[in-house]
């Protein structure tokens, strides 16, 4: 046993909260999340990826935008367009109609409120997609939308440094978001 | 094409993957029950739908989706359960080693300590699924780690924390239990969090893989792991 005395103070902090029952508070979320068939759900996601893509390479010009968070912005919204594009090709491989791309209205002005805005929507994204997870039918679609909240978490843990945020705000679990929690974030982000 | 766990190999009863690391026989047996998920377990349509502009593209897996009529019970969610609960021993000791090292300190020190603590918190967790689902958990291996400067180390933690993210994200479609998927996956992006991390400390990319990060099987891990067992 070669732990560091901080590892022994954690477990004694945790013990009382995870342990056997560790999973329980993340089901219930998660399992109340998002109803309806994969491509219902495949379109939930299409919508806020198309919010994030907008966001980064439409907004992000717009607010002009300097050194790294230039680089992210730039980075990140080609991913995003990614997601896109794989979204509207699965939802249409399950027989599904993709969704048509929103209007979006993005209320930041300057570099500082695109990065606040930036780390809400990342995180959001993670807790959609964790949320939905479960809840998602086929397990090819679930590979991919698992490798997509991969790549979401990313971008918010590089997005919350550079704003000087804990990387990690959920601390050890992400915690999944319902589909109403989702649309507090993302529904007064859409215009149309 | 990957095989569905089967029932016919329970886990074994503790240190699984410590053992199977070691034994071929049991390591193929093991590896046949939980699937080969890896690059085969990858979504056909990400493949299609992002044609060659991303890494993704490139892995050899073009095949394959995950078979959907898998019905095994509780046996390969343990497995795979025990499989992240000994990844997990083995970065809450990586951790508690550079800790303990003090080549870090100030802000990168405290994430450092924080990424150990979520590390410790990911062990419990996993113990407590592992019984909940009747099973027991796996022996904590025992590792050992080169922490020879803080480049060296800042370097080894953005690999192991990738590899993290890309074990999880290949157990992913295999896990049977609703609930033990919820976790998984609360779990795995906390890894991807940590690997970004530690990508701007080492000034490597936050995404590695591209906008969709590949998932590695499981003899991939254990292979790369291998070198930090004791």
């Amino acid at each position: 046993m070669t732990r560091a005395s901080f590892i022994l103070r954690g477990a004694l902090a945790t013990g009382a909260v995870y342990g056997a029952t560790a999973v329980a508070p993340f089901v219930s979320q998660a399992l109340a999340a998002t109803g309806g068939g994969d491509a219902e759900i495949l379109n939930f996601a299409l919508t806020l990826e198309y919010l994030e893509s907008d966001f980064y390479t439409v907004k992000g010009k717009q607010v002009g935008l300097s050194g790294q968070a230039k680089s992210y912005a730039t980075l990140f919204g080609a991913e995003e367009e990614a997601h896109v594009s794989a979204l509207t090709a699965a939802i249409k491989q399950l027989g599904g109609t993709p969704v048509a791309k929103p209007t979006f209205v993005f209320p930041t002005t300057n570099e500082s409120s695109f990065l606040a805005l930036a780390s809400v929507l990342e995180n959001t994204g993670v807790g959609a997609y964790n949320g939905a997870g479960p809840s998602l039918k086929s397990k090819a679609v679930l590979a991919s939308a698992g490798s997509i909240v991969q790549t979401e978490a990313r971008h918010a843990a590089a997005i919350d440094l550079l704003i000087g945020q804990s990387p990690t705000p959920n601390q050890g679990f992400d915690r999944p978001l319902t589909k109403a929690e989702v649309l507090a974030k993302a529904g007064p982000l859409i215009k149309a | 094409m990957s095989n569905p766990p089967s029932e016919q190999s329970a886990p074994q009863p503790a240190g699984i993957v410590e053992r199977l690391v070691r034994d071929d026989v049991d390591r193929k047996r093991f590896l046949r029950m939980a699937g080969s998920a890896g690059a085969a377990s990858f979504g056909a349509f990400v493949l299609a739908a992002c044609g060659s502009s991303s890494k993704t593209a490139s892995t050899p897996a073009t095949t394959a989706a995950v078979s959907t009529t898998s019905s095994s019970g509780a046996g390969g969610d343990l497995a795979i359960l025990n499989y992240a609960l000994t990844l997990e021993y083995l970065e809450t000791e990586f951790y508690g080693k550079v800790v303990a090292s003090g080549f870090f300190t100030g802000k990168v020190g405290s994430l450092i300590k924080d990424f150990g603590s979520q590390e410790m918190t990911h062990v419990e967790a996993l113990k407590g699924a592992v019984e909940k689902l009747g099973g027991t958990p796996a022996a904590k291996p025992e590792g050992k780690f080169p922490i020879t400067s803080a480049t060296q180390v800042a370097m080894l933690a953005y690999t192991v924390e990738n590899l993290g993210a890309s074990a999880y994200l290949g157990q992913a479609p295999y896990i049977q239990n609703a609930e033990v998927l919820a976790s998984a996956l609360a779990i795995h992006s906390v890894e991807a969090r940590h690997a970004a991390t530690l990508g701007t400390l080492v000034k490597k990319s936050v995404t590695p893989d591209g906008a969709f990060a590949v998932p590695a099987d499981m003899s991939t891990v254990l292979a790369a792991v291998k070198p930090f067992l004791a």
